[in-house]
């Protein structure tokens, strides 16, 4: 997680696209309208986010912690109160 | 987020490591944390606070909220092969269950400690009893395990 110089621009998030196929058996080869978002047993899409850590502006990569657990937790917003 | 980061010391004797993503950028995350989590979490949060501004990454896991303009609260438990294990998608009222994360990573990494041979079945928490997939199984699942043996001391 390199740490990024401070600009007045506010960084933008990349993210890979669901792979195809990642989930269903090859056998299951029905072309149906595609779906947005994931599912279990399918490969978590990478992505490269900016992050704060530790008082630092850096990034988050998903695939940088390929070999260890991951808890990846989406939240509707900061200074919300749940 | 306080609630998990108050929980950090457990994710990382696990094992696991944390990302928090939301589509605050990351002046937003900042303030949050200095004036309000680290007053809840000493030393403030202790993983990384993700930007999601526009919603790209929520969009592609499924959890952006177009109408709010918000990711949603999703939870997902990657495996160090990068594929999800887990998901659990609430709307923004209701808080997560730490200690159910904690227990599904926990069973999760007994699942693949032991190559699928054990398995958990409902409500197990170590040290409870494991099922052995196989042919001798099916059917007699009543023989091994009873749903009161975890649930019953509560009624």
């Amino acid at each position: 997680m390199p740490e990024q110089p401070v600009k007045c621009t506010v960084p933008a998030a990349t993210v890979s696209p669901v792979e195809e196929s990642s989930a269903l058996p090859a056998a299951e080869e029905k072309k149906e309208v595609k779906r947005m978002g994931v599912t279990v047993a399918m490969k978590a899409p990478d992505f490269t986010a900016p992050a704060y850590f530790k008082g630092k502006f850096t990034t988050v990569k998903l695939s940088d912690h390929l070999g260890k657990w991951v808890v990846l937790c989406f939240y509707p917003g900061d200074f919300t109160f749940v | 987020m306080s609630a998990v980061a108050d929980r950090f010391p457990e994710f990382q004797e696990l094992g696991v490591e944390v990302i928090s993503m939301s589509v605050d950028s990351q002046f937003v995350h900042k303030v949050w944390n200095d004036v309000e989590l680290s007053k809840m979490v000493e030393g403030g949060v202790p993983f990384p606070m993700g930007s999601d501004g526009g919603g790209g990454i929520g969009k592609v896991y499924g959890v952006y909220n177009e109408t709010a303009g918000v990711d949603v609260r999703g939870r997902f438990i990657i495996d160090p092969d990068g594929v999800i294990q887990g998901m659990e998608v609430l709307t923004p009222p209701v808080g997560r269950n730490v200690d159910e994360t904690i227990r599904q990573i926990k069973a999760f990494q007994h699942v693949r400690k032991t190559q699928g041979k054990e398995v958990t079945p409902s409500g197990w928490t170590p040290g409870g009893k494991v099922l052995h997939p196989g042919e001798e199984l099916v059917g007699n699942v009543w023989k091994e395990w009873n749903p009161k043996d975890v649930y019953g001391k509560k009624a």
